[in-house]
């Protein structure tokens, strides 16, 4: 069984993003990077998938600049066989439909039985490449899974609807499916896997030879929102702090007797 | 400008987002035409031309078919904009669409603004983006809540009934609901809620003690669900409960809008946060900008006392 997962590194949210000099995205020194966890998921599955059917290659890809390298070696440790880094230092100017082209391009007439992605991704959140790069490569595309199992044939599995509601859908391989969160229990690298997982081959490709689309979607800009919320910020000493909180909920709130 | 709206249709009602996508329209300054795969005697308060297809025949969800059915309205009615609700059928079926029609693809449109461009948000909507397609046709899915659905008038729609089928990958096989729940989060005056920011399991201790302190209930972000350290009836958010307590306490939850959308209505919003910049901090009373594990000790002693 041939599988592909694809990855996207992203910033770590808690971080303080400030706005680049064209001011259409973030600043990125500075930034600590990781897996974008819808991804930790789709990896986790296809290698829970491999180690249910015995025979299976696993390969990792991800587009972008030459830190996604890290992220890849992530997979690689939890269980790819290997790496593929499509090389764009601009990834970031790229729309979905670029983005899902490039990987289209690069996974058409290659016979991936299975696709894995995240359902979005944290930094953008468009839900969009994983549909697209299926529906181009003509396959079938099940989103939003928080339960997969493939007996070989076919996909069955349960997609999350809103407020605790679920759907249970399937279809034929070769298909692409996008991970939602919970759908699994993604492993943590352990320190002989991450020493196996140094000796995997990483291919790298430069976009300049997947890239056959043009942009759909421009970028005009990018700002922090502006802040309505009138709410009080506390700062202080815990002791100081929880004071004033105990103050504030007497008087405003009837919960404190 | 003309819209064609895609109305949603599950377990055999109209879903009261679909309402939405008149107001976003409204704003546009857009005329509009409808689809719905629903039924007959269920029709939307809508009045204008709806495309209707039989769900007794297209199914509820049916990607593949909706697809199909979606671009035939398209071919007649030459519409400038396709808009979805960006909901789980929504974000799966809109990209379809999008990719059939060679259209740019726009998610989670928060505002719209002058001269064609969209707003959407970026980094757990720490930021925002200002978009613009460059295709003829566009397809935008709005996010929950941000075109609020104006008091729905008691108009009824011009029905083109259709259908036709379409190769189909994708089947739906049913619905299955979540397991017996554990706790009702609606009964509670205090909710006070764990999420990642707890760090490990035994950290809950500190939220169930304050809660408990309190005379409330505890509550969970979904990270803290997932990992199996609380019971998924106690998720707040689009998947799990929607609450609005008198005293919502958000221990190390950052805020994003899926949480939101589940707690935003209650009385008094307090959030334990170490980053002041936590978009929770959006719709928070009170930010307390602390260590969870420092602050909340403390805070719940002092309640005890009094
Ligand atoms: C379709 C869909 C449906 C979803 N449904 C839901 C849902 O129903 N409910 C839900 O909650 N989520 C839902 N999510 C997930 C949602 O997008 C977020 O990923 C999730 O809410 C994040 O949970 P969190 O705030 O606990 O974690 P994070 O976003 O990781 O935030 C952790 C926060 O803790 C703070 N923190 C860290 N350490 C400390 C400390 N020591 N003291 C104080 N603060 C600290 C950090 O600053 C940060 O703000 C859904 C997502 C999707 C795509």
């Amino acid at each position: 069984m041939k599988i592909l997962v694809c990855i996207k590194q992203v910033p770590d949210l808690e971080s303080r993003f400030k706005i680049n000099a064209q001011g259409t995205w973030f600043e990125e020194t500075d930034l600590a990077w990781r897996m974008n966890e819808y991804d930790e998921y789709a990896v986790e599955q296809a290698v829970l998938l491999k180690e249910q059917v015995g025979e299976a290659d696993i390969t990792i890809l991800s587009v972008g600049a030459d830190r996604v390298v890290e992220t890849i070696k992530k997979a690689l440790a939890m269980g790819g066989d290997r790496g593929v880094h499509v090389r764009d230092a601009h990834s970031y100017e790229k729309d979905p439909f670029e983005i899902a082209s490039i990987i289209a391009e690069y996974a058409r007439d290659k016979g991936y039985d299975l696709i894995f992605m995240g359902m979005q991704s944290q930094d953008r959140g468009s839900a969009q490449v994983g549909v697209l790069v299926g529906e181009m490569l003509g396959v079938s595309v099940l989103t939003t899974l928080v339960r997969f199992e493939c007996d070989g044939q076919r996909v069955r599995a349960e997609r999350e609807l809103e407020g605790g509601l679920r759907a249970k859908v399937s279809a034929p391989i070769p298909a692409l499916v996008t991970c939602q969160l919970g759908l699994n229990k993604p492993r943590y690298p352990t320190l002989p896997n991450i020493m196996k997982a140094k000796k995997k081959e990483i291919q790298t490709v430069e976009v300049g030879d997947l890239l056959k689309a043009n942009a759909r979607i421009e970028t005009i800009g990018m700002y922090p929102p502006v802040r309505k919320g009138g709410g009080l910020i506390l700062e202080g000493d815990v002791s100081d702090l929880a004071e004033r909180l105990l103050g504030i909920l007497k008087e405003k709130t009837t919960v404190i007797r | 400008m003309k819209a064609l709206l895609v109305g949603e249709f599950r377990d055999g009602k109209i879903l009261p987002a679909t309402y939405e996508l008149l107001t976003f329209a409204a704003k546009l300054g857009a005329e509009t035409v409808m689809f719905l795969a629903g039924r007959e005697d269920m029709l939307p308060h809508y009045g204008g031309k709806l495309y209707l297809a039989d769900v007794s025949s297209v199914g509820e969800f049916n990607p593949d078919g909706h697809k199909g059915l979606i671009s035939q309205v398209v071919e007649k009615e030459k519409p400038d904009m396709v808009v979805f609700s960006h909901s789980s059928y929504g974000w799966d079926l809109a990209p379809r669409v999008g990719l059939a029609l060679g259209a740019g693809i726009l998610s989670e449109v928060v505002e719209v603004e002058a001269g064609g461009e969209f707003v959407v948000p970026a980094c757990n909507a720490k930021l925002r983006r200002r978009l613009k397609p460059k295709t003829p046709v566009t397809v935008v899915t709005l996010q929950a809540g941000a075109f609020a659905a104006a008091s729905t008038m008691e108009e009824s729609p011009v029905v083109e009934k259709m259908g036709g089928g379409s190769e189909v990958k994708v089947t739906f096989d049913g619905y299955v609901m979540a397991e017996k729940a554990e706790v009702d989060l609606g009964k509670a005056e205090v909710i006070v809620s764990a999420g990642r920011g707890i760090g490990k399991p035994e950290n809950l201790a500190l939220v169930t003690a304050l809660a408990q302190a309190l005379g409330g209930e505890f509550a969970a972000s979904r990270p803290v669900v997932d990992a199996g350290w609380a019971d998924h009836s106690r998720q707040v958010g689009t998947t799990g409960q929607s609450v609005a307590p008198k005293l919502y306490m958000a221990c190390g939850i950052s805020g994003a809008i899926q949480h939101l959308a589940g707690m935003k209505k209650s009385d008094f919003i307090v959030a334990i946060n170490t980053d002041r910049d936590a978009p929770i901090g959006e719709i928070a009373d009170v930010l307390v900008v602390a260590d969870l594990k420092q602050f909340l000790p403390v805070f719940t002693a002092k309640v005890q006392a009094g």
